[in-house]
C-alpha cells in the first residue's frame, strides 16, 4: 500500500536531508534587535536615549579636549598656561600639578626629611595589603603590625625629635625585656628535663625550645626587629623634629584616615558590646555615645575638638593642633563602627553564643575566639564602606584649618605663580581623580568581599 | 543496692570573685568612676582655664548686641540692633530652609536616578550609572568647592548679567528673580491655592475609599491639576490680575529689585542635592530589586504596563524597603549643610559656631547649643520617620 500511495502522489515532495539552520530574524536577535529593543522600544525610550547620546555627544568630545588635547603638559609658571602667551587656545594646566606636586603630597614638610614620610607611606601601604590581602600569611601578626607597631612608628618617624627618640628607646627596652625573658621561659623545661631525666617531662619532647619560643612571641620578636631598625635609622641619620604644623597634603589626608581607622576598629568593637552589654550602665553609656556623636555633624565634632579640648586639659597640656582634629575624627569614626560591627553582632544566630557558653567559655573568650571573628568578617563591606565615609570626611579637617591634601590645592589657587583662567579646573580635576581612585578602589573591595562572602550561598 | 540519694546536688558556694553578678555590679562601677572622674577633672580644668583667660561663661551672651550683619535672612536682622541669639535664629533658620529644600529636590532627583540606573535603556541605565559612582566617591567638601568657585564664580558680572526666561538674570552675585507684589485682592489667589490643595487632598481620600469600597475609580489628577492649577487661575483672572512683577534691573554696577539667590545659598543647595542624590539612588535601586521578579511578572500577566506596575506593584512595597535608609539619608543632607561654613553660606554653624563662638569665645555654651540643635532635628525628624515607617510596614496576621 505505501508503494501505491508514493505512486499516486508523484508530486509529493519529502525532504530527505535536515536543512541548515538559520539565523534568527534580525527582529529578534543581534545587535540591530538590541538597539531596537533597547534603545528605542518606544516613543518615550526613544527621546531618552536620543537625549543622553545628544549629552554626551555634547559633553566627552569638549572634556577630553580640555583636559588632553589643548593640555599643557609642561612648563615652569603661569605664562605656559596663559593662551595670550602660547598663543592656541589652552586646556588643562597639568604643568601646574606637575610643579606642585611635592607640595601637594608632603606639604611643608622639610624637603631633606621628606625620606621619612616616603617610609611611612611604605610601612602604611605594607599594613594596608597584610590586613586587605586574602591570602596574606600570618594574620595575627598583621593585625599587630597595623595597631601597634605601624602607628609606633610613622609617629616616631614623622615626628621625630627627642619625645620619639626616647619613646623609641623605650620600646626598645620593653621589647628586649620580653624577648629575654620568652627566651629564658623557653628554655626551662629543657633545662629541668635535663636536671631530672627527660622521661619526666612530657612537654620536653613534644618542641623544641625555638619552636616553644615562636607562637605568641612572634609579637615581641617581630616588634624588635622594627624597634631595631628605627633605632638604627635614627641614630645613623638623626631624626630632628619636624613640627605638625609643617605636615600637609596626601600625607595629612592619610594620617587622618589612618588614624580613624586604627582608633576606631578598637573602640568601636567595645562600643557594639557596651551597646549589646546586658548590664545597664554600661550600655546606656555606650548608647549615649554612639548616639550623641552620630546624631552631630562631623564639623561640630570637630570645632569641638578644637576648641574645647583645650579647656578641658590642663593649660601645660594643651594638645597638638593637629591633633585636636585627630581625637575629633576617632571618636566620630568610632560611633560609626560601632553601628556597623553591633549589625555583625546581631547577626550571629544564637546558637553561637549558647554553643560557646555550653564549652564554658567566658564573656571575652567567647566574643574573642566564637563571636568576633565571625561577626566581623561578615561585616568588612560594611567597615570598608565606613571608611570610604571616613576617607571623604578628612577633607573636613580644612575649616579647622589643618592643611590636609584638598587644602593644599586650594592654597596653590591663590598663588600668583599660577594664577591662570584654567588652574582652578586642573586643580579640581586633579584632587577628583586623586579621591575618586582611592574611594573607588576601596569599594570594589568591599563589593570583591561581598562576592566572596556570598560564594557559600550560592548554588 | 544502695539507695540513690535524690537530694538535687547543691552547687559548692562559688566565691564571690567569679560570681557574674557581682562582677557585673564591678564592672559598672569602675567603668562609673571613671567617666565621672574624667568629667570631673574636664569640667574643673575648664573652669580654670576660663578664669585665666578671663572668658565670661553662661548664657548672658545671648542678649548681648552682635555687631555683625548676615547677608541672607528669614527674618529682620541688621548689625545695629541684632544680638546674639537674634544671629541664631537667623543661622537656624537658614539651615533648616537649605535642608528642607534639599531633602525635596535631592528625593526626586535621587528616585529619577535609582529608577534610571534600572532602566532597561542601556544609555540611560549607563549615565546613571556613571553618574552614581562620581558622585558618591568625590568628598562632598570638593563638589561644593567646585560649584561655588569653578562653577558660580566665574560668571559674569551683574552688568553682563546672563538673561535667562521669564525675566530671571544669573551673575556672579547670585540668581535675580522678579519679585511678585500682590495688589488688592491678590491675596485670594494664595487663599485659592491653598484651599486647592486642601480640597485635593480631601477629594483624594474620599476617591480612594469609594475604590476600595465600590471598584470605580475617579480622575484624581485631573481634580488636582483644576483645583491646584486652574481655580487660583480663574481667581487670578476674575480679580483683575492684581499681581504684578518688579523685575531685577541694572542700577549703577550692581542690580536693584526682584528677590536675589546668594550664590552661596544656589552652591550649597546644587552640592547637597546632586550628592545626597546619589545615594538616595542606590538606596532606591536596592529596594526596587528587594521586590521580587515575581511581582513585576504578575503585575504584566495582569496587563499593567511598565509605568502603572512600577507605581501601583513595585514602588509600594520598595518603600518598605527604602524609608529607613532614605531617613538617614535626609539627616545626612542635613547634617552635611553644615559645610556651609566652607563656603560662607550663614548656617547656624557659620553664624554661631564660627563668628558668635570667635566674638564671645565661649566654646562649651555655643558648641553645646549647636549639637543640641542638630541632636533635636535628628531626633524629631526620625520620629516622624519611624511613624510613617509604621504606617507602611508590612502588616501581617
Amino acid at each position: 500500500m505505501t508503494d501505491a500511495t508514493t505512486e499516486l502522489a508523484p508530486y509529493a515532495f519529502v525532504r530527505k536531508e535536515t536543512l541548515e539552520q538559520q539565523a534568527a530574524p534580525l527582529s529578534v536577535a543581534g545587535p540591530l534587535a538590541w538597539v531596537r529593543n533597547n534603545l528605542f522600544s518606544g516613543p518615550v525610550n526613544t527621546l531618552l536615549t536620543l537625549l543622553c547620546v545628544y549629552i554626551v555627544v555634547v559633553s566627552v568630545p569638549e572634556l577630553v579636549r580640555f583636559y588632553f588635547i589643548d593640555a599643557v603638559w609642561t612648563g615652569a609658571n603661569r605664562d605656559a598656561c596663559l593662551a595670550e602667551k602660547v598663543g592656541r587656545p589652552v586646556g588643562a594646566c597639568w604643568a601646574y600639578v606637575g610643579d606642585r606636586l611635592q607640595y601637594f603630597i608632603y606639604g611643608s614638610y622639610p624637603i631633606s626629611e621628606r625620606w621619612r614620610v616616603n617610609i611611612v607611606f611604605a610601612l602604611f601601604a605594607i599594613g594596608v595589603v597584610w590586613m586587605l590581602w586574602n591570602q596574606a600569611p600570618k594574620k595575627k601578626l598583621g593585625l599587630f603590625y597595623f595597631f601597634v607597631l605601624m602607628p609606633i612608628a610613622a609617629y616616631v618617624l614623622l615626628l621625630g625629635g627627642a619625645g620619639a627618640e626616647r619613646l623609641l628607646r623605650n620600646g626598645l627596652i620593653v621589647s628586649l625585656v620580653l624577648a629575654a625573658i620568652y627566651a629564658v621561659l623557653s628554655f626551662v623545661p629543657q633545662l629541668v628535663g635535663s636536671y631530672l631525666g627527660a622521661a619526666n617531662l612530657a612537654v620536653v619532647r613534644e618542641a623544641s625550645p625555638l619552636k616553644r619560643f615562636s607562637g605568641p612571641k612572634q609579637l615581641v620578636l617581630f616588634a624588635l626587629v622594627v624597634f631595631v631598625l628605627l633605632g638604627l635609622l635614627a641614630s645613623s641619620i638623626g631624626l630632628p623634629r619636624v613640627d605638625t604644623g609643617l605636615w600637609g597634603g596626601m600625607t595629612v589626608t592619610f594620617l587622618i584616615a589612618a588614624v580613624g581607622i586604627v582608633f576606631s576598629l578598637p573602640f568601636g568593637i567595645l562600643l557594639a558590646l557596651g551597646r549589646r552589654s546586658k548590664l545597664p550602665i554600661i550600655q546606656l553609656l555606650s548608647v549615649i555615645f554612639i548616639e550623641f556623636v552620630r546624631g552631630v555633624p562631623l564639623i561640630t565634632v570637630l570645632f569641638m575638638a578644637n576648641t574645647m579640648l583645650p579647656l578641658f586639659v590642663p593649660q601645660e597640656w594643651s594638645p597638638d593642633r593637629l591633633l585636636r582634629p585627630l581625637v575629633g575624627v576617632a571618636m566620630f569614626a568610632a560611633a560609626y563602627m560601632a553601628e556597623v560591627i553591633r549589625g555583625g553582632l546581631q547577626a550571629m544566630p544564637k546558637g553561637q553564643y549558647e554553643g560557646a557558653m555550653s564549652l564554658g567559655l567566658g564573656y571575652w573568650s567567647m566574643m574573642r575566639l566564637i563571636i568576633l571573628p565571625q561577626a566581623l568578617r561578615i561585616v568588612i563591606p560594611g567597615i570598608v564602606n565606613t571608611f570610604i565615609g571616613l576617607f571623604k570626611d578628612t577633607t573636613l579637617v580644612t575649616i579647622v584649618g589643618i592643611f590636609d591634601f584638598l587644602r593644599t590645592i586650594e592654597a596653590t589657587l591663590v598663588d600668583p605663580t599660577w594664577a591662570t583662567p584654567t588652574t582652578r579646573a586642573t586643580g579640581y580635576a586633579f584632587a577628583a581623580i586623586f579621591y575618586f581612585l582611592c574611594c573607588w578602589g576601596m569599594s570594589r573591595y568591599s563589593i570583591s568581599v561581598e562576592k566572596r562572602l556570598a560564594a557559600g550561598q550560592k548554588r | 543496692m544502695s539507695t540513690i540519694s535524690t537530694e538535687p546536688v547543691r552547687p559548692g558556694r562559688a566565691s564571690l570573685l567569679y560570681d557574674p553578678k557581682i562582677r557585673g555590679y564591678v564592672y559598672q562601677l569602675a567603668l562609673l568612676a571613671v567617666v565621672g572622674f574624667l568629667i570631673y577633672s574636664a569640667a574643673s580644668n575648664a573652669i580654670e582655664n576660663l578664669r585665666a583667660q578671663k572668658i565670661a561663661s553662661g548664657f548672658g551672651f545671648w542678649h548681648n548686641a552682635s555687631g555683625f550683619d548676615v547677608n541672607q535672612k528669614l527674618i529682620p536682622y541688621d548689625a545695629s540692633t541684632g544680638t546674639y541669639g537674634r544671629a541664631f535664629w537667623v543661622g537656624l533658620l537658614n539651615t533648616l530652609l537649605v535642608a528642607a529644600i534639599g531633602i525635596v529636590l535631592s528625593t526626586f532627583l535621587g528616585f529619577f536616578v535609582g529608577v534610571a540606573r534600572l532602566s532597561t535603556n542601556w544609555v540611560v541605565a549607563k549615565i546613571a550609572m556613571v553618574y552614581v559612582e562620581v558622585i558618591r566617591n568625590l568628598p562632598l567638601l570638593l563638589q561644593l568647592f567646585f560649584w561655588y568657585n569653578a562653577v558660580l564664580k566665574p560668571l559674569p558680572n551683574p552688568r553682563q548679567s546672563i538673561q535667562l526666561p521669564a525675566g530671571a538674570l544669573l551673575n556672579n552675585r547670585g540668581l535675580y528673580i522678579p519679585d511678585p507684589h500682590l495688589g488688592p485682592g491678590g491675596s485670594l489667589i494664595v487663599w485659592a491655592f491653598l484651599f486647592g490643595i486642601v480640597a485635593t487632598l480631601i477629594f483624594r481620600h474620599w476617591a480612594h475609599k469609594q475604590q476600595a469600597a465600590t471598584g470605580k475609580q475617579y480622575p484624581i489628577g485631573l481634580v488636582a491639576l483644576g483645583l491646584i492649577v486652574l481655580l487660583p487661575l480663574a481667581v487670578y483672572f476674575v480679580t483683575g490680575r492684581p499681581v504684578s512683577f518688579v523685575y531685577p534691573e541694572l542700577a549703577g554696577f550692581n542690580l536693584r529689585g526682584g528677590i536675589q539667590i546668594f550664590p552661596e545659598f544656589v552652591a550649597l543647595l546644587l552640592g547637597l542635592t546632586t550628592y545626597t542624590a546619589g545615594f538616595i539612588a542606590e538606596v532606591v535601586r536596592a529596594g526596587i530589586l528587594a521586590v521580587s521578579k515575581g511581582q513585576t511578572e504578575a503585575a504584566n500577566a495582569l496587563g499593567l504596563r511598565a509605568g502603572p506596575t512600577l507605581k501601583l506593584v513595585v514602588i509600594p512595597q520598595a518603600m518598605r524597603v527604602i524609608i529607613p535608609p532614605l531617613t538617614s539619608n535626609y539627616l545626612n543632607l542635613t547634617k552635611n549643610s553644615s559645610l556651609a561654613v566652607a563656603i560662607g553660606y550663614p548656617d547656624l554653624v557659620q553664624v554661631f559656631t564660627g563668628t558668635v563662638l570667635n566674638q564671645t569665645g565661649q566654646a562649651v555654651e555655643v558648641v553645646a547649643i549647636t549639637m543640641a540643635v542638630y541632636l533635636t532635628i535628628s531626633l524629631v525628624t526620625s520620629l516622624f520617620m519611624n511613624i510613617y515607617n509604621r504606617r507602611m510596614a508590612l502588616v501581617e496576621r
